[in-house]
C-alpha cells in the first residue's frame, strides 16, 4: 500500500500565483468583446446639490459618442437594494440609483453616463456636459449630522438618523457604573479608511436580444448574490436572465462585496443600445465613489474594581454610513460590532447603542474586519486606559478578565451566538515571551532616562468568522434578508480528475489551493488532479460570497461534506465490484477495500470509471460520482490571539518607528500555514496603516481631501516592520475540520497594538489617549501639550 | 485618469526643442520624467495642447565629475544616485536623489524637470540652494546661467523664461573641510518633503565654520535659504551649543504652508529640528 503525503497542514505555494504574478491573469479590464462600447460617468463635484438641469447636447455632438443618459432615463429600474437592514432601518433605507436624479448627495455621486466608442472619447464628452447645480449645505461628521439644524439628506430620515440600534443590558450596565470603584471615559474615533484594492472596480455588461439574457463580468466578491439582487430587486426580471462572472479579482477587502450603480447602468445601457458596455473606475473614482470603511465616533466608558476586575462597559457610537445605504452597511456597526464589543473579557454588564447616520460622504460599508476592528480597537484601548488608571500591568488586567477555557461555549450577553472555543492565556503568554516582556519595562525605563521613548502595546482580540448560520443572521433582529450557507459540488470524472465547483470564490486568498489540499487528502488523490472551479453563476452552485473570513469555515466545510458523500457512494460501488458486503468496505488513501484485506481494493479511478460507464452498478445506485452539499453551520467561529508591538517615538518630531511586531494567532486547525501567514501579513499591514498612516479626510464642504494616492497614505514595504508570528491551535467544534478563518484576523488584532504602544511611549507626557492615525504631528502635539 | 488631447513631439537636440517651444508658445509644456506633469494631466488639472519630450535629447543626459559635478538637465535621478564619481565628489547630491520617490520615479524623473517644476516640497531645490548650484538654461538667444539663489521665485515658478530648457546643472565638489547633508521628514503618501533641510558648511584652517548655507524645502511655497541660521553658525566652532543657537533662528523669516499632513505650526517647529540634524551631520562630515 502506498503512503499518501498529507496535503492539509503543508505550506504549499499558491497554485493561483504563477499566472497572476507573471501578468497572465484575466481581470475585468482584460476582457474585450465584439462591438464593446465604453462608459464614463459624470459625477457631482458638490457634496450636496440640487440639479436644476443637465444639458447634454454639446457632448452628444462629439464624434464617437454613442449615447448619453441621465438618472431620469433610468427610472424604469429600481434603486439598488440594501440587503442587510439591521437595526430596523426598513422605513428609511435610502439606497442609490443607477444614476442619481434631481439631487446629488455626495461629491462623486453619478449623475450622467456617456457611452462612447472608446474610453478617451467618453472621458472628453464628460467635460462637454453642462449641469446647473444649486449647492446645498453639507454635513460630513456623523455626530454633527444628528444635531439640530444640520443639513438634511433624506426626507424620511429626520436628523439624518438611519437607525438606532442597541444590544446588551442597559439597566444592569447603568447599575454597574453607579456602583463602580473605578470608571474611565473616553471619546474614541475610528477614522474613515479607503480600502484601496490594487484593481479598481467595474462591470462589463452584454445583452442578448434574442434570448433576453444578460451576461455581466464584474469585479465582485459575491457574483451569485449580485445576480439575485440585480434581477429580483433592480431589474425585476427572472434570475435566469442574468449570468454573473467574476474574472480574476485584484483584491477587494470588502469593497467588492456590494451591489454598485455601475452593474446596473452598464446592464441598462447594454440593453438599450444593443452593444456591450464596459465601465472601469479610475483610481480617483474608486476613492470618491466606491465604499469606504470604519468612520465611528464613540463615547465609551469602562467600569471596574481597583484590583483590576472589569465590571461594566458602556458604548454609544455614531456610525457614519455615508449618503446612501450600501448593500450590507447597517449590519457592520451593529451585528459585527456591538455584539462583539466585550472582546475576550468576561464583562458582567455591557451595553452598546449605535446610531447609523447619513452624511454627505461616500457610502461606508464593510472593509476588512468590518465592525470587528472597530470593536477590538475600542475594548483594547479601554482596557489599557483602565489598567493605567488603576496602575496595574495591562497584561495582568487582560489575564485577570479573560474568558476561561472552561467557559466555552461562552455567551457574552450581547445577543451574539456563543463563542465556539478559545484559550486566550497561552496566546498572550507566548506573545509576551516572544517580545521579551519581562525585560522590556527595564529597557523602557533606561531608554526614557536617555530621552528615548519606547512603548509596548498589547492587543488581545477575538473576532467572528465563518459568518452564518442562516437561522441566526436571517432573523428579523439581525436583519440579514437571506441565508449565509455555502455550497460545493464534486464530480469525479472518468479519468480520475476531480472537479469541484464551489459557490465560494477567491479574490486573492488562495482558495483554489486550500480547497484542493482538503480534497486531495480526504479523497486520497493527487493534489494536482483536483480542479477548483468558481466565480461564474453559470456552472457553480449558489453561494453567498467571499467575505467575513468565511470561505473555508463555511464553503470549505460544504466541500468536506461533499467529499464524504462521494466516498460513501464510492464504497457502495466498490463493494459491488469486489462482491463484498458494503458494510465491510473501508476507504483510505484513494482506495476502497475490504476491511482487513487491503489487497482487495479498487482505486477511486477504477470506481469512477465503473460509475461512469455504469453497466454494472449496485441496485438503486445512480451513475457517476457527483455530490453536492449545501452547508449551513450551527454557529460562527471565533478566532483569537494576542498581538504586541514595540514602538519608539522620536521626541523631537513625534515620528513613530515600529521596533518589533509579534503576533500569536489562533485560527483553529491550519490548512495551509503559508497562506495563513500571508493573510496575517496583509491584515496586519492594513491595521498598522490605520494606526499610523491612512485617513480618508473630507473637508467641511464635503470634498475628499485625501482623494489620491499622493495624499492617502497606503504604506509601502519600507514603512512596515518584520512580522514575528506564531500560532496556538484551538480547533473549532463548529465544523468537522476544526477550522476558524484567517482572512481578517491580522486587521482586527493590529491597530490597537500599535496605538497602545504609542500611548505607552507617551506616558511620561501624561498622554492617556490619542486618535488614529498617530501621525508625527499628532504625536508631537500630544507631547507639546502635556 | 485620461488626459485631454495633446500633440506630442520628441526632439533629439536642444535647438529643436527650443524652436518647438517658440513655435507653440504657451500651449506647450516640456515633458521630462512626467511624474508631476502626467498625473496633473490625467486629473485634467492641466491640459497642455503640446508636449515636447526632452528625454530623447542625448546631449543633456550626461553626468560628469571634473572640477565640479555637472549633471545634464535630462539626467535621471537614478543616473545621478548610481554614479560613484558623484557620490565621492558630492555625496549629499547622490544621497538626496537616491531617496526621492521610489525606484520607478528615480528611473524616470530628471534633475532639470525637478528644478524647473519647482514643487514646493521637492527635495532637489534645497540641495541646489545649499550647494550654490548653477543652472544652465538654453533659449532662443543662446545659453545663460542662473544661480540657484535666483532660481526659485515663488510656488511652481522659476526664473526660467517660457522658452528655455535646463541643459545642465553644476554642483561643487565637496573637498576637504567641507560637508553637506540633506535631512527630511517624508510625507507618508507622496514621499515628498513635509520638511527637508539641506546644509553645507566649509571649515576654515582654524577648524571653525568659515562658510555655511542652509536651505529649507517642503515647509513653505518655495525652497528658501536660511540667512539668519547661516550667519549664526558662521564663525563658530560648530559645537552643539553653536548648532542649537543657529537652529533657533531657522525658519523665522519665511512663509509656511499647511495641509492635512502637517500644519504650518508643525512645519515651523520641524524646520528647526531638521535644520539641527542637517547642520550637525554636515559639520561632522566636514570634520572628517
Amino acid at each position: 500500500m502506498t503512503t499518501v503525503t498529507k496535503m492539509v497542514g503543508q505550506s504549499l505555494k499558491r497554485r493561483e500565483d504563477p499566472k497572476l504574478i507573471t501578468g497572465k491573469g484575466n481581470f475585468l479590464d482584460d476582457i474585450k468583446l465584439q462591438g464593446m462600447s465604453h462608459a464614463a460617468i459624470l459625477r457631482s463635484p458638490y457634496a450636496h446639490a440640487k440639479i436644476n438641469s443637465i444639458d447634454t447636447s454639446k457632448a452628444k455632438a462629439l464624434p464617437g459618442v454613442i449615447a448619453i443618459f441621465t438618472g431620469d432615463d433610468m427610472m424604469d429600474i429600481n434603486p439598488l437594494p440594501c440587503a442587510w437592514q439591521a437595526g430596523r432601518v426598513q422605513n428609511n433605507a435610502n439606497t442609490p440609483r443607477a444614476l442619481s436624479a434631481g439631487k446629488a448627495l455626495y461629491a462623486g455621486d453619478g449623475i450622467a453616463m456617456v457611452v462612447a466608442e472608446n474610453r478617451y472619447i467618453a472621458r472628453d464628452a464628460l467635460d462637454l456636459i453642462e449641469v446647473d447645480y444649486e449647492p446645498l449645505p453639507v454635513v460630513v461628521d456623523a455626530k454633527k449630522a444628528t444635531e439640530a439644524g444640520a443639513p438634511q439628506l433624506h426626507e424620511n430620515a429626520p436628523n439624518n438618523i438611519c437607525m438606532t440600534w442597541d444590544c446588551g443590558h442597559k439597566d444592569a450596565t447603568d447599575a454597574a457604573f453607579s456602583s463602580a470603584e473605578v470608571t474611565v471615559k473616553e471619546q474614541i474615533i475610528n477614522q474613515r479608511l479607503i480600502p484601496t484594492p490594487m484593481e479598481t472596480r467595474g462591470a462589463l455588461a452584454r445583452y442578448d436580444e434574442a434570448t433576453g439574457e444578460f451576461t455581466v463580468w464584474m469585479t465582485s466578491q459575491a457574483p451569485h448574490v449580485m445576480r439575485l439582487l440585480l434581477t429580483a430587486f433592480v431589474f425585476g426580471i427572472p434570475e435566469t436572465k442574468l449570468r454573473c462572472i467574476s474574472p480574476n479579482v485584484g483584491g477587494g477587502f470588502g469593497q467588492k462585496i456590494f451591489c454598485y450603480a455601475d452593474m446596473a447602468f452598464t446592464m441598462w445601457a447594454a440593453r438599450k443600445l444593443g452593444r456591450p458596455v464596459k465601465f472601469v473606475e479610475d483610481r480617483s473614482e474608486n476613492y470618491r465613489s466606491s465604499t469606504h470603511g470604519r468612520d465611528h465616533i464613540t463615547d465609551v466608558e469602562i467600569a471596574g474594581t481597583k484590583d483590576g476586575t472589569i465590571t461594566g462597559l458602556r458604548i454609544e457610537t455614531w456610525a457614519n454610513l455615508g449618503a446612501y445605504l450600501s448593500t450590507i452597511a447597517p449590519g457592520i456597526p451593529t451585528t459585527l460590532y456591538g455584539r462583539i464589543a466585550t472582546g475576550v473579557y468576561k464583562i458582567p454588564a455591557a451595553y452598546c447603542k449605535v446610531h447609523g447616520v447619513y452624511t454627505n460622504t461616500a457610502m461606508v460599508d464593510a472593509y476588512r474586519g468590518a465592525g470587528r476592528p472597530e470593536a477590538s480597537y475600542l475594548i483594547e484601548r479601554m482596557v489599557d486606559r483602565f489598567a493605567a488608571e488603576i496602575g496595574m500591568d495591562p497584561a495582568e488586567v487582560r489575564r485577570k478578565n479573560f474568558i476561561q477555557p472552561s467557559d466555552f461555549p461562552y455567551d457574552n450577553g450581547m445577543g451574539l451566538l456563543p463563542y465556539d472555543s478559545g484559550n486566550y492565556e497561552p496566546a498572550l503568554d507566548r506573545a509576551l515571551a516572544m517580545v521579551g516582556y519581562a525585560d522590556f519595562r527595564n529597557e523602557q525605563a533606561e531608554a526614557r532616562k536617555q530621552g528615548k521613548y519606547l512603548g509596548l502595546g498589547i492587543s488581545s482580540y477575538v473576532e467572528i468568522c465563518g459568518v452564518a448560520p442562516s437561522a441566526w443572521i436571517g432573523l428579523p433582529g439581525e436583519g440579514w434578508g437571506a441565508g449565509l450557507w455555502e455550497s460545493a459540488n464534486i464530480r469525479v470524472h472518468l479519468t480520475g480528475q476531480v472537479v469541484v465547483t464551489t459557490g465560494s470564490l477567491p479574490h486573492g486568498q488562495g482558495v483554489e489551493t486550500t480547497f484542493a489540499q482538503i480534497v486531495a487528502d480526504e479523497l486520497g488523490v493527487p493534489y494536482e488532479s483536483v480542479l477548483i472551479e468558481h466565480s461564474d453563476t453559470a456552472g457553480t452552485p449558489f453561494g453567498y460570497g467571499t467575505y467575513g473570513s468565511r470561505s473555508l469555515a463555511v464553503g470549505g466545510t460544504a466541500l468536506y461534506k461533499s467529499v464524504a458523500k462521494v466516498k460513501e457512494k464510492a464504497k457502495k460501488i466498490a463493494a459491488h465490484m469486489l462482491e463484498a458486503n458494503p458494510a465491510d468496505i473501508e476507504y483510505a488513501d484513494g482506495k476502497a477495500y475490504v476491511k482487513g484485506s487491503p489487497d482487495q481494493a479498487k482505486t477511486l479511478g477504477e470506481i469512477a470509471l465503473q460509475a461512469s460507464v455504469a453497466y454494472s452498478l449496485p441496485e438503486g445506485v445512480e451513475p457517476f460520482l457527483d455530490e453536492t452539499t449545501y452547508y449551513d453551520p450551527p454557529n460562527c467561529t471565533f478566532p483569537f490571539g494576542t498581538h504586541i508591538a514595540i514602538v519608539e517615538v522620536d521626541g523631537a518630531t513625534g515620528m513613530v518607528a515600529i521596533k518589533r511586531y509579534v503576533g500569536v494567532d489562533d485560527v483553529g486547525n491550519p490548512i495551509n500555514p503559508l497562506i495563513i501567514d500571508g493573510q496575517l501579513h496583509g491584515g496586519i499591514a492594513q491595521g498598522i496603516a490605520q494606526a499610523l498612516y491612512e485617513h480618508g479626510v473630507y473637508d467641511e464642504n464635503g470634498q475628499l481631501v485625501s482623494g489620491t494616492l499622493m495624499d492617502y497614505a497606503v504604506p509601502n514595504a519600507a514603512m512596515l516592520p518584520n512580522y514575528e508570528l506564531d500560532r496556538t491551535v484551538t480547533p473549532s467544534p463548529v465544523n468537522p475540520m476544526g477550522v476558524k478563518g484567517a482572512g481578517e484576523a491580522g486587521t482586527i488584532g493590529s491597530a490597537q497594538a500599535i496605538m497602545n504602544a504609542v500611548i505607552d511611549a507617551l506616558a511620561p507626557f501624561g498622554v492617556k489617549h490619542l486618535q488614529m492615525p498617530a501621525t508625527a504631528e499628532r504625536v508631537w502635539r500630544a507631547m507639546q501639550s502635556h | 485618469m485620461i488626459p485631454g488631447e495633446f500633440q506630442y513631439f520628441a526632439p533629439t537636440t536642444v535647438d529643436e526643442a527650443v524652436s518647438l517651444l517658440q513655435q507653440h508658445g504657451e500651449d506647450a509644456k516640456l515633458l521630462g520624467g512626467g511624474h508631476s506633469l502626467l498625473p496633473a494631466m490625467k486629473l485634467r488639472l492641466t491640459t497642455p495642447a503640446v508636449l515636447i519630450d526632452v528625454t530623447k535629447i542625448s546631449d543633456i543626459k550626461g553626468v560628469s565629475v571634473n572640477g565640479s559635478v555637472t549633471v545634464g538637465g535630462g539626467a535621471t535621478y537614478h543616473a545621478v544616485a548610481s554614479n560613484d564619481a558623484v557620490r565621492s565628489a558630492c555625496g549629499v547630491l547622490a544621497d538626496c536623489v537616491a531617496q526621492i520617490g521610489d525606484t520607478q520615479v528615480r528611473n524616470r524623473g530628471t534633475i532639470g524637470g525637478s528644478l524647473a517644476h519647482a514643487d514646493p516640497a521637492a527635495d532637489l531645490p534645497a540641495v541646489a540652494l545649499a550647494l550654490g548650484a548653477t543652472i544652465t538654461a538654453q533659449g532662443p538667444g543662446g545659453a545663460r546661467t542662473i544661480n540657484a539663489d535666483d532660481m526659485f521665485v515663488e510656488m511652481l515658478t522659476t526664473a526660467l523664461e517660457p522658452n528655455e530648457i535646463i541643459t545642465s546643472v553644476s554642483f561643487p565638489r565637496l573637498g576637504a573641510g567641507a560637508g553637506a547633508a540633506y535631512e527630511k521628514m517624508r510625507q507618508p503618501a507622496s514621499r515628498y518633503a513635509i520638511v527637508g533641510v539641506a546644509a553645507y558648511v566649509k571649515l576654515g584652517s582654524d577648524g571653525n565654520v568659515a562658510e555655511a548655507r542652509v536651505a529649507v524645502t517642503g515647509a513653505g511655497p518655495k525652497a528658501t535659504r536660511q540667512d539668519a541660521t547661516e550667519a549664526a553658525i558662521t564663525g563658530t566652532n560648530g559645537d552643539d551649543a553653536a548648532i542649537a543657537a543657529a537652529t533657533d533662528k531657522a525658519g523665522e523669516d519665511m512663509d509656511y504652508l499647511g495641509d492635512i499632513h502637517a500644519s504650518e505650526e508643525y512645519r515651523r517647529a520641524m524646520v528647526k529640528v531638521y535644520t539641527k540634524r542637517a547642520l550637525a551631520k554636515a559639520i561632522a562630515q566636514a570634520r572628517g
